[in-house]
């Protein structure tokens, strides 16, 4: 299926918690959902016999200060050799949205490094630790805002 | 003045009236002769444990396309020398909580308990230690002790690896001591004895009389069982799973450094020799020679023989010398000589020699060749394929036994 | 009898790694045993953390290039090949076709010596030593042909934005050809060495099962989820660069020796994937232009237009994607490496349930993880 089905049957199952379709002059098109509604989304995409979006290729967290923090699903069916790119906005204030671990098992690896760069809160998972950095790390190293730290545990650096 | 008396009074006491003067006077030679016999042995399993570290490393090297340790004499043959002296002047760490006695006694137990076993060991008609009427027996029972050594050692270490170690030592100590013992039973029924001087001495007049071409199939079976069994004893591989490295860092050794751990080696590869020995004895007609003579291996091939090994020797020296390379030349003066020497004046302890290295290599081979197995895979092996192997070949050779009288 | 004493087995909690002989770097794994049996596998990952996505928007696109070498250090040009690729698609950059040859040549190159070295670390995790040597001394020639090319044995750096650094120099095809011809034997001696060993086939068989569908939805890609008898490969299903043209077989673990997704199958998808590289590069040497551009003509101050992609090729270990995000500058907005060993790692504590240590070790080995790519 290309894009713009796709978003047509997304648009149809969901109305109004799929926000947009974007196709820029370059790069790939996607399709931004309510970050809500991400859960149920991901779930249709997963489960519904057009669509068989059976792999959760890539997860990533994307800041775009000042106000948004936004969480890019790279799908791909293996079944039926296409693929989607779905993108959540959370405030940056409050960026809490429903994890997908439990639609594809491994975002539940993916999300935790999400949360652990960006900051961005799972609600529903089972495991939301940091993943990458120690555990008592303060910030969230990839925001365009992040200060790096002088100092961890007495250890310095400069820079 | 008085006190110099008084010494010398006190001296004459006790030489006179204490308990040592009956030794002194009846038995001291004999103690003496003990003592150097034993710290003479002692050298010996030393320098051999290290030249067969070296073996392995070389055979090790050149299995893998590499050449093994080249730098300390020629082809590395001091290597072994230098490490020993490398691991003694190491600290040697103990861990806080550690059990200390327990900790510090399981590498010399570990070693005595394949020490030990050399006393009955014999290298000839006349060099051996002491000729037991129970040889056989006090060598599975020593080595075995071995075993309690490698436990103590994984326990005391009071960390969690090398408890797996120990574990898997304990576990295995019974599946293998069972195959083991029976495949030595066979041989004991052909000698009617356990002395190992007797059962070697039944196997003389040439290698078709040595325990393993008897009652065939049975005898080379029970060599089999003997020599995997053997295996399993030593830690080698593929039965290496008491210490494991890449499951358990180390096993049972992991938490040891210095000296304590090149006891271990040492231990380990004196174990093996020992293995390799009394495979030899059991089987392969230890100190006897192959006798060639019986089977024709006189006169113009011998002459042959000789002949080659004179024009090897010749070249290599001469090489040697005109490339100044002294540690080289040294290094097969040594060997020559020692070969030669051996071979004309001890013939008996150059064929035992020969023989335990033949299967030493053949140990060092497997060990660069196969993977390791898996503990329960190990256990049903010594228990559902040898342990049965072994009693029906306890039964065939008794059969065959009762037929051939 | 006053009391029965009882004798009271208990769990123990062992940690295995981050300084552990088998576990392929810094990894570390937590482990609840009840004996040798682990009732649970915590990975533990972040000892090499160095935030390479971070590095990657405060530099200019070139410049995440010698990073990527750092994240699969064995594979690492799959990694420049796969990170190039993304903003070449980003740039709309056409790479001239001896540029395209080149990088075929040089990608399955590193497909085998990584391979390789998945192969002799195998050996060494079920206590084989002999095969690591073997396939270091193989691999060391093909660092020597990389040598050849661009200086480095490691960290290659060797693609740039548009093609490659540099022509193959004088001489290298026909090494090349030597390696190839004298490598295809040598993948049979392999094989009797240590596949077809009766101790390393009961060692790898029906060991660390994982099924096609939990290997899908774990994300496991490259030879984990083609020994579990997918067929999928990133060259096939969205080709890349001149893959279409070259004519290969995709190995899938069929359950030859055990059920099918077993370590043995996963171990034999890669044994297969050498020799259909080794029949790539012999098309390649083939076909391959004899002189022409390397390089495609791109500004040092590269801007790609504004927007995003996610491409992803066949690394060695599995899918390597990237997601570029350009905001029209020379610097990219958002660099994310989607990792293959981060996923084949993540379905390790779902299989390895009831399994014990050792066999934890072999599997743990036939998922043939990088610390450098997972940790990034």
């Amino acid at each position: 299926m290309q894009i713009q089905e796709l978003f047509e049957a997304l648009k149809k199952k969901f109305g109004d918690q799929v926000l947009e379709l974007a196709t820029p002059a370059s790069g790939e098109p996607s399709v931004t959902v309510s970050a809500q509604a991400v859960q149920e989304v991901a779930l249709f995409c997963r489960e519904d016999s057009s669509l068989e979006f059976d792999q959760l290729m890539c997860l990533s967290g994307v800041d775009y200060p000042p106000e948004h923090l936004a969480v890019v699903y790279h799908l791909h069916s293996s079944t039926k050799h296409h693929r989607l790119v779905l993108k959540a906005m959370v405030p940056r204030q409050e960026p809490k949205l429903p994890t997908v671990s439990r639609v594809w098992r491994t975002a539940n690896w993916h999300e935790r490094e999400a949360y652990d760069l960006f900051g961005i809160v799972f609600t529903g998972h089972a495991n939301l630790r940091r993943i990458l950095l120690p555990q008592d790390w303060v910030g969230y190293p990839l925001r365009k805002d992040y200060v790096f730290p002088t100092e961890y545990r007495g250890i310095k650096c400069h820079d | 003045m008085n006190d110099s008396y008084g010494v010398r009074h006190l001296q004459k006491h006790i030489w006179e009236n204490h308990a040592f003067s009956h030794i002194f006077n009846a038995d001291f030679l004999g103690f003496a002769l003990m003592v150097i016999a034993g710290v003479a042995l002692l050298t010996f399993v030393l320098v051999y444990g290290m030249v067969a570290v070296w073996a392995e490393r070389k055979v090790a090297g050149h299995i893998q396309d590499r050449l093994g340790p080249m730098r300390v004499g020629w082809h590395g043959w001091l290597q072994s020398l230098a490490d020993g002296v490398k691991l003694m002047l190491k600290e040697d760490i103990i861990p806080t909580m550690a059990d200390k006695p327990l900790f510090i006694l399981a590498p010399p137990l570990v070693f005595l308990a394949a020490f030990t076993a050399y006393a009955v060991l014999p290298f000839s008609s006349r060099a051996q230690l002491a000729d037991l009427d129970i040889g056989v027996l006090y060598i599975t029972a020593v080595t075995s002790l071995g075993v309690v050594g490698i436990i103590m050692a994984g326990w005391a270490s009071n960390s969690k690896w090398p408890l797996y170690g120990a574990m898997r030592s304990a576990a295995l100590v019974v599946s293998y001591g069972v195959p083991l013992g029976l495949s030595m039973l066979p041989v004991l029924m052909l000698s009617g004895s356990l002395s190992l001087q007797e059962i070697v001495g039944n196997q003389g007049g040439g290698i078709l009389h040595w325990n393993l071409f008897q009652a065939l199939p049975f005898m080379p079976l029970a060599f089999l069982v003997f020599f995997i069994s053997s295996l399993a004893e030593t830690n080698r591989v593929p039965f290496d799973i008491a210490e494991a490295e890449s499951e358990l860092v180390g096993g049972y050794h992991t938490e040891y450094s210095g000296i304590n751990f090149s006891l271990f080696f040492i231990a380990e590869y004196s174990a093996m020799l020992l293995s390799c020995g009394v495979a030899a004895t059991l089987f392969l007609g230890g100190y006897l020679p192959p006798a060639f003579r019986t089977l024709g291996m006189m006169g113009l091939p011998r002459l042959l023989a000789w002949l080659a090994l004179g024009l090897f020797l010749l070249w290599r020296f001469t090489s040697f010398w005109e490339r100044r390379q002294f540690s080289e030349a040294l290094f097969f003066a040594v060997l020559t000589l020692a070969g030669l020497l051996l071979w004309r004046t001890f013939p008996h302890l150059f064929w035992f020699l020969t023989k335990t290295g033949v299967l030493f290599l053949v140990m060092l081979w497997l060990r660069w060749t196969l993977p390791r197995l898996r503990i329960d895979q190990m256990m049903y092996m010594c228990w559902k394929v040898l342990t049965p192997l072994a009693f029906v070949n306890l039964l065939g050779t008794s059969l065959w036994w009762m037929w051939a009288n | 009898m006053t009391s029965s004493r009882e004798f009271r087995s208990q769990e123990i909690y062992v940690n295995m790694g981050p300084q552990h002989p088998s576990t392929h770097g810094v990894l570390r794994l937590m482990l609840r045993t009840d004996g040798e049996i682990v009732s649970d596998v915590a990975p533990m990952i972040g000892y090499l953390h160095r935030c390479a996505e971070k590095y990657g928007e405060s530099g200019t696109y070139q410049m995440m290039i010698p990073y990527t070498d750092r994240m699969d250090y064995l594979a690492g040009m799959n990694c420049n090949w796969a990170y190039c690729l993304a903003v070449e698609k980003l740039g709309n950059v056409v790479v001239p076709e001896r540029a395209e040859y080149i990088r075929i040549l040089v990608g399955e190159l590193n497909r085998i010596a990584s391979h390789l070295i998945a192969f002799g670390t195998y050996g060494l995790d079920l206590g084989a030593f002999t095969p690591f040597f073997y396939a270091l001394d193989e691999r060391e020639k093909i660092l020597d042909l990389f040598e050849m090319v661009c200086g480095a044995r490691l960290t290659y750096s060797y693609f740039r934005i548009g093609g490659v650094a540099a022509d193959l120099p004088e001489g290298w095809v026909k090494r090349c050809h030597e390696f190839i011809d004298f490598f295809r034997k040598r993948i049979d001696e392999f094989n009797e060495l240590l596949t077809y060993n009766y101790i390393f086939i009961r060692r790898t068989a029906n060991i660390g099962v994982i099924p096609a569908n939990m290997a899908v939805d774990y994300g496991c890609t490259g030879p984990v989820l083609r020994g579990s008898g997918m067929r999928r490969d990133t060259r096939v299903d969205e080709p890349y660069g001149l893959y279409p043209r070259l004519r290969f077989h995709i190995p899938i673990g069929m359950g030859e020796k055990g059920s099918v997704g077993d370590c043995w199958d996963r171990y034999m998808v890669r044994i297969r994937e050498m020799e259909q590289s080794c029949d790539i590069i012999k098309q390649v040497l083939k076909s391959m232009p004899e002189k022409g551009d390397v390089r495609a003509k791109v500004p040092k101050a590269f801007k790609p237009p504004k927007g995003e992609v996610y491409v992803r090729s066949e690394s060695s270990k599995g899918e390597l994607g990237f997601y570029l995000i350009s905001d029209g500058t020379d610097r990219p907005y958002r660099v994310k490496a989607r990792s293959p060993s981060l996923s084949n790692l993540c379905v390790l504590p779902a299989i390895s349930d009831g399994m014990m240590i050792a066999d934890l070790v072999a599997t743990l080995g036939s998922l043939d993880i990088v610390m450098g790519e997972i940790d990034r």
